[in-house]
């Protein structure tokens, strides 16, 4: 079973001297990762909520054209 | 073999496959790269040499690793893009370059703010940062590429050739430790041999392996996805699944406030 290697938060944070160093990476990896999900994910959503958009206008078109036609037949 | 993989191929399919996967694989990366990067700051000792510094290590070789992984699979993608005209492996290149991008970002940045302290500079133009930043170079190209063209078809095919071309570079990131005099330390896993690393540290580092490795997986799915209703939006299961969209009340009230707009 691994130990935990540091005594203290303080210790855990300064990272033997080298804490702006580890935490410079670590921010930034994990802020990269998470701005890439997040882009794709709302990308993913924006796409089907234009996709529902455009379906349901067609939709409407297509009722609108319908009503027009029986309007003009009575 | 393609008898059996060619029904995976089929967009409609494939969206269905990766909307199953996703979740499970976005899940697996989150808990393994939590799980790996925390074991490697907290719960291991530090180095003899290098002191804590080298905790970077659990997230600069896994991201290392699969900067290329992620380039192999898009060229393996491209190749069958450009050999077989097959539509999905040409959104492939597309899903995976912007990932691989990210990775080597990774790869570069936590290399320079580990070398800072260790060699005592952010950069050196020696092999194996240079190959690996031409590695990037490549997948804004790729990316870039796409895009440059009028005609899309024409810009898909250019973009997958550069992705095939740009293999070459691999192998020479890969020996660049070995090929030239580099300030890079050589290979400690990636190699035929026994690990040049102590098992409490290789535990960790292989968890957090595993973990980009997933995020790669998990995000490749989520960008095929987006890929494939982009290019089949006009095919009839794209409109209905669009019109089962439009047609909860949740998601639709974009839709509705278009109405008004609109018609």
């Amino acid at each position: 079973m691994p130990e935990l290697n540091f005594s203290s938060w303080s210790a855990f944070f300064s990272m033997g001297g080298y804490g702006l160093f580890v935490w410079l990476s670590y921010g930034v990896t994990f802020t990269l990762l998470g701005l890439l999900w997040w882009f794709s994910q709302t990308g993913h959503r924006q796409l089907l909520k234009e996709l529902a958009a455009k379906q349901a206008r067609e939709l409407r078109v297509q009722q609108q054209l319908q009503k027009q036609s029986a309007q003009e037949q009575s | 073999m393609f008898k059996w993989l060619d029904p995976y191929a089929k967009p409609e399919t494939l969206y269905r496959i990766c909307g199953l996967w996703f979740p499970w694989l976005m899940t697996a990366a989150v808990a393994t790269l939590l799980l790996g990067n925390l074991w490697g700051l907290a719960f291991t000792p530090p180095d003899y040499q290098q002191g804590d510094s080298y905790r970077i290590i659990h997230i600069h070789v896994p991201s290392a690793i699969w900067s290329m992984g992620a380039y192999s699979s898009m060229a393996i993608a491209a190749f069958i893009a450009l050999v077989w005209q097959v539509k999905a492996a040409q959104w492939a290149v597309g899903a995976i370059a912007p990932i691989g991008a990210v990775f080597t970002v990774i790869a570069l940045f936590t290399g320079a703010a580990w070398g800072k302290p260790m060699w005592g500079t952010w950069w050196v133009w020696d092999a194996r940062l240079t190959s690996q930043l031409i590695l990037l170079f490549l997948y804004l190209g790729v990316i870039a590429l796409a895009g440059a063209f009028a005609d899309r078809q024409t810009g898909a095919k250019a973009s997958a050739l550069l992705a095939v071309v740009g293999v070459v570079n691999l192998p020479i990131i890969h020996f660049s430790v070995e090929w030239w005099n580099t300030l890079h330390q050589g290979a400690t896993i990636t190699k035929f041999a026994k690990p040049s690393i102590d098992a409490s540290m290789l535990w960790p580092l292989l968890i957090s392996i595993l973990a980009f490795g997933l995020i790669l997986a998990a995000l490749t799915c989520l960008r095929l996805k987006t890929a494939i209703l982009e290019n089949e939006q006009h095919r009839p299961w794209v409109r209905q699944l669009a019109v089962s969209l439009a047609a909860t009340p949740a998601k639709g009230s974009i839709a509705k406030s278009v109405t008004k707009e609109e018609v």
